[in-house]
Parts: structure tokens; sequence; C-alpha cells
């Protein structure tokens, strides 16, 4: 399904990605793992095509097909979908209107027809119960005047609404509470397909323990040093990054 | 020499994709007859002469020339308006007007010029007009055609042009022409007195509903010619009349001069709402060509109870000067000001309106929403006035401004002169931006950046979109996102 070759990329000039190797396969579910600034969420926002990074070596291919030559709206068509880390308010537009342009700029690029006025909200109610997402909140300005935890609630929502062969969750457990981490947690679940596959950016194992994580890696300097099953993740939940890093000047 | 080539294909490719966005930038190819460029007492006279006028219109007429002459252009707007030779102009265009060989016959229209209206999406024959809605077609400086006329005339409603309610109702047109923009008023308003030229008249009878949408839809053609139309509507006690203006003209690499005058009179509980379209044509994207919009719009609320409201969206033109306004002096009266204002490449705007009120417990409502894009520069300004006597008057202003990029310009000019202590002002006024974070957030979600700002532009000013007629909403959502396509690279 992806395939990164030896990855660089940078921002404003700074190299941040140092050649990163990854392959996931259909319905795997990997975590990626490492302290702040190790470049976690430079590889997501590389993979869904921001413009502030650029890449300067190397290769991303998804489904065969090279998403680098491809417009962020493109790579979103194609099935990848980013639950962003801090999801921005846009004053003025509700959710609905906002969903609908997604929904039906996807459809119109696989060569399927607009959703109506009613099938449209008859699926924004079946998806939302997934996250059990408010339907007042359906009605507001997208995530305006949204607490932490309904803008994650938001993201998974919008997850359900699109449908993704990939998805991509920055930090989605980060000002969860218990309830709500298991609700969207949970919600995620429910929208696995076995062609689903995800790459989990967290810091804590409470979100891998109901994702259960196919395979771990720890992102250090810009580079993969270390990977494992769901055993590594547990092991820095008690240990932290310290004997890692050991491991790699050692 | 290649490079060269290449350039030049290159620019003739931009080129047409930006004048691509101005789709009602074609020409009518129809016999017209223009006058001799220039002003003077003779063109007036010649004006009011075609036109068959009565004496004391002629009067006005020269009133208003000899007072023109003694005024100046007004420099006090936020825009950098280049000089203006208004001997270079004709001041009358009459493309309805007969070829000396042609058969004479009054009643019947240039298939070319209804042509020019089916094209613009406004059809002028009676069985295929858009549902509800009447319209008076007006080409240069003649009216070619009013629909529904007989329709509305079995209510009372008088729904014509200018010059025919000169020669039909000439006691309606003399009591009120001038009664609430007077030619003394400013340089455009005097200039539009002396040499206007066609427009729409509308009056409601006495406690009649107008039971369709009128509109007046303003095309300018010909070359080098001015636009000076002029606009009267009176809703007498207890009526209610919503009238819709549209307005477009072909890209040209000149500019255009427009400086029309739109009079109102609400009686007593009578109602009137009046919406705007304006959608002259710009100017490319490197400022060249494009309308002057000079326009004096002001209503007065006469009567007791009564009200006005003015929705415009203004998206055309290379400067709008323009400050629909309304006088307050029935008691309980109110009045509404919704306005969009975009500006995109070198446009400029200075746009805005005057409530003022006179009588007691008077309310007004103003809401601006300006968008600014490119190189542009839009201006918010408006004045609140209270008068001594005006016990109980309320003023709610909220002027917000949203920019594009980081080359255009975003201003608010608000006044205020409250001489009653009982008056309650408020004012609110907020600026924002189109962040990259939330064209980003868009584009993940595989909505294009044009897309995306049509959805936070329309997003944006809906509390205005939402008080236009239904047919006009559409497509003035439309509009703004086609204003702004490449605003952003």
């Amino acid at each position: 399904m992806l395939e990164i070759k030896d990855l660089h990329a940078s921002i404003n000039g700074k190299e941040i990605l140092k050649g990163i190797n990854l392959t996931i396969r259909d319905g795997e579910v990997h975590a990626l793992m490492g302290q702040n600034g190790a470049g976690k969420s430079t590889l997501s926002n590389v993979l869904v095509g921001h413009p502030a990074y650029e890449v300067t070596k190397g290769s991303i291919i998804f489904n065969g097909k090279d998403l680098l030559e491809m417009s962020p709206e493109d790579r979103a068509h194609e099935g990848i979908f980013l639950s962003f880390q801090h999801p921005v308010e846009i004053p003025g537009v509700s959710m609905v209107n906002f969903m609908r342009a997604a929904v039906n700029e996807q459809r119109k690029y696989k060569g399927q027809p607009a959703l109506t006025a009613s099938e449209f909200l008859k699926l924004m109610r079946e998806k939302r119960a997934i996250v059990e997402l408010d339907g007042k909140l359906a009605n507001r300005s997208v995530n305006e005047g949204f607490s932490g935890g309904e803008k994650k609630r938001n993201e998974i929502f919008q997850m359900a609404m699109l449908e993704p062969t990939f998805a991509i969750l920055d930090e989605t457990d980060s000002g969860l509470d218990v309830d709500a981490l298991r609700i969207v947690a949970e919600g995620f679940n429910k929208l696995r397909t076995p062609q689903t596959s995800a790459m989990v950016i967290t810091h804590y194992q409470r979100l891998l323990d109901y994702l259960k994580p196919d395979i771990v890696h720890v992102l250090l300097n810009g580079r993969i040093v270390k990977t494992g099953g769901p055993d590594l993740a547990q092991k820095i939940e008690s240990r932290g990054f310290d004997w890692i890093k050991q491991e790699v000047n050692g | 020499m290649e490079e060269k080539k290449d350039n030049e294909e290159k620019n003739k490719y931009v080129k047409e994709l930006t004048q691509e966005k101005y789709k009602y930038g074609f020409t009518t190819d129809v016999h017209t007859e223009i006058i001799e460029k220039g002003l003077s007492e003779d063109v007036v006279r010649l004006i009011s002469a075609k036109k068959q006028e009565p004496e004391w219109l002629l009067e006005f007429r020269l009133k208003a020339y000899r007072h023109w002459l003694t005024m100046e252009m007004p420099t006090w707007a936020h825009l950098d308006i280049p000089e203006i030779d208004y001997q270079a102009i004709s001041y009358y265009a009459d493309p309805t007007a007969q070829k000396k060989d042609a058969p004479k016959s009054l009643d019947e229209v240039d298939p070319e010029l209804l042509k020019t209206f089916d094209k613009l999406g406004i059809p002028l024959e009676e069985q295929m007009a858009l549902s509800g809605m009447a319209v008076d077609a007006v080409m240069d400086s003649v009216s070619v055609k009013t629909t529904f006329k007989e329709t509305l005339m079995e209510k009372g409603i008088i729904f014509c042009s200018i010059s025919e309610a000169v020669r039909e109702h000439p006691d309606l047109v003399q009591k009120y022409l001038g009664s609430v923009v007077p030619y003394r008023d400013n340089f455009f308003a005097a200039l539009n007195s002396a040499v206007f030229s066609d427009g729409s008249f509308v009056y409601i009878p006495k406690g009649v509903r107008c039971p369709m949408e009128l509109s007046t839809y303003f095309r300018i053609n010909a070359a080098n010619t001015g636009q000076f139309e002029r606009t009267l509507i009176v809703a007498d006690d207890e009526s209610y009349v919503s009238y819709l203006e549209g307005c477009t003209a072909p890209m040209r690499d000149e500019n255009q001069l427009h400086a029309a005058i739109v009079e109102i009179v609400v009686h007593d509980r009578a109602e009137v709402k009046y919406s705007t379209v304006q959608n002259w044509y710009p100017g490319d994207a490197e400022g060249k060509g494009g309308v002057y919009n000079f326009v004096t719009k002001r209503g007065h609320c006469k009567g007791v109870d009564s009200k006005l409201s003015w929705t415009q969206v203004e998206t055309g033109s290379a400067i709008t000067w323009k400050y629909p306004s309304c006088i307050l002096s029935g008691d309980n009266s109110q009045a509404e000001f919704y306005s969009v204002a975009v500006t995109n490449n070198y446009q400029q705007a200075d746009t805005g309106t005057k409530m003022i009120h006179l009588g007691r417990n008077t309310k007004s409502t103003i809401i601006s929403k300006g968008i600014s894009a490119g190189k542009s520069q839009n201006s918010y300004r408006g004045l609140v006035r209270v008068a001594e006597k005006a016990d109980g008057a309320r003023n709610y202003s909220q002027c917000d401004s949203l920019l594009l990029g980081s080359q255009c310009g975003a201003h608010t000019f608000p006044y205020m002169d409250i001489r009653n202590e009982t008056a309650i002002v408020e004012h609110e006024a907020t600026t924002s931006k189109i962040s990259e974070d939330q064209l980003f957030y868009c584009n993940q979600r595989g909505i294009s950046t044009e897309d995306s700002i049509g959805l936070i532009v329309n997003g944006y000013a809906k509390e205005v979109i939402n008080k236009l007629p239904m047919e006009f909403a559409v497509e003035a959502q439309k509009l703004l996102s086609i204003s702004l396509e490449g605003s952003v690279g």
C-alpha cells in the first residue's frame, strides 16, 4: 500500500527527515513513537503534501502511484486522511457545507454523481453516531468553539465520512480524557476494514491498547532507529527513550 | 527569440485565463446612435430634445449642469482616481435607434438586443422570463424593454423606464425627482442630473403589495460612452416592493464612466427592499480597463413605521464610490444596510452607508463585509447621525474585513455624530485573514484551494447573501467565488 524510500525533507531549509524507509501493507496499523522534534509530525505532513515542507530526496509510492507528484487534494481523493494534531477553526463554514464539499469532490474524482441533500444528511447522521458526535456540533462552523476533545472527535467523524484507505492519526489522543479517548479509539476501530491501514503517532500506550498496532517504530533525529512488535511500545511506556538512544549511539 | 515567443504564448494563455472569469465581457454588434463626445449646455439640450422632454425637466437639467460646472470632483475617498476627461466621453448612446433606411416600427425591438439579454440570462420574452420577476432592460442610454408592465398595471403599479414615466406620469416624476438626492448634493449627482438618460420608475399605490420582484438590468455596450441612469421608486402608504438591480459591461481596455442616482421614497408603513448585484467589468489582472462606478443611492423613510433595506453585493468595477443611505425622518422608521464588497487585482472600493436619524424611535442596522485580495484596496466608510430630536434612536453597526494575501488593504472609516442623549449606538469591527492552515485543512479533505476560498468567503458573507432574493443569492455566491479566482498563488 505505502512504500517510503530514503525520504529526506526539510522546512525553512532545515532538514528534519534524514532518510526514512517504511513500508505499510494493507490492513496494517503502524505506531510511530519518538520524542518531540524527532520528525513524526513532519513525516505526516509530508505524506499529505503540506506546502511548507520540501522533499529533497527519496520517494513515496502509494498504491502504485507516485504520491509526491500529487496535489494535497488528490492525495485525499486517493484515500489518504490526516487526523490533525491541531485542527483549525474555519469560522462561517458550517460542518455540513464543509463535509458536503469534501464528500462530493471525492465522488467527482471517482466519477460518481454528487450526493443529493437528503442522501448526504442521512450519511452524516449515520457517521455521527459512530463517534457519538452531538448533532448540534455538526451544525456549527468547522471546529469553531469546539473543546479539544470535540475537535478530535470531529476529526474521526470526518474520517468516517471520507472512508480513507490510509489514515494518519497525529496525536489524536492528546487532550482527551479517558472516556473521550475510548469513544475516539473505538470509533476508529469500527471504521477499519481489512484493507484500511493506519499510521498512529502517539506518546502513550493507552491509545495503542485500543488500536493494537501490528508494528511499532521509533523515530529519532529524522530516522527510524528501531522497529518492533507491540511489546516495543510497552517497553517505551515503562522505560522511556533513553535506552534506545544509548543503543543507537553505542 | 524562441524564448520571447514562448513568453508571448504564455502571456496570451494567462490573459485568456483571467478574462475567462468575466463571462459578461462580450459586445453586441448593433446599430447605435451615439452623440458627439463632450459636454456643454447644447449637449444637455440635445439629450432632453431626443427624449422629447417637457420644459421643466430641461430646466432641471440645465440648473444641474450649471451647478456642476462650479464643483470639483471629491477627493476625500480612499481611492486613487485617475483624471477623468469629461469632454472625451459621449453622453448619449441609443442602441434602439433605427437606421435611416430601415422601416420604422416603434414596437419592434432589434433581435440582437433581445439576444444580448438572453445571453446575460435575462430573457425579455414574458413567457420565457424568470417566474415572478418583471424586468426593465436598459442598454447604454435607453430602456430596451420592460416586461409584465400590463400585468402590474392591473394592480395600479407603475413599472416603466424613467423616460416613459416623464411622458406618461409627469406629475409623479416632477413631485419626487430630486426630492431625495438634490442635484446640488455632490459632483456626480449634479452630473447625473444634467445628463441622465434612462433608468426605471416604480410607483406602488396605497395598500398594494407588489406581487413580483421588480428588477432593472443595466448593460453598458457602446465604447467611450458613459452610463448615467436614474431610478426613482415611490412606495405609497402600506405598500411593499422588492426591487433588484443587476449590471454588467463588456471588457474594454479603456475605462468607462458610470454615474447613477437611485432615489427611494417610502411613505407611512410601507416597505422597500432594494438589492444590487454589481458586476461591472472590473478591469484585467494588471488593472487595465474597467468601469468607474460613482453612484449616489439614497432612500427617504418619510412615513411613520416605514422600512427600507439596502442589500448590495459589489464584485465588479475598477473603482467603486457608493454609499446607499437612508434618511429616517418618519417616527419608528427602520433602515438596513447589508453589504459585501469584494476587490481583487487592482480594484478599489470605497463604499458604505449613511444613516441619518431624524424621527423618534428610529432604528438602523449596518452589516458590512469587505473582502480584499490581490493588490486591491477596500474601504468601508459610514456615517451614523442622530439629530437632536431623534429620541430613542438606535443603531447597530458591524464592519468586518477579510484579507486574502498580504498585498491588499482593508480600511474602516466609521463616523458618528450623535446629538441626542437617549440614542443607543453600537459599533463592532473585526479584521481577519484566510490562513494557509485553513486552506491546507480544506485541501487535506479533498477540497481545492479555490473551492476552499469560495466556501470560506461565502460563509463569511452568509449574513448578507441570505438577505438577497433566492435566484440572486445563488448567483451572488457563484460570483463571489469567481471574483476571487487566482487570488491565492
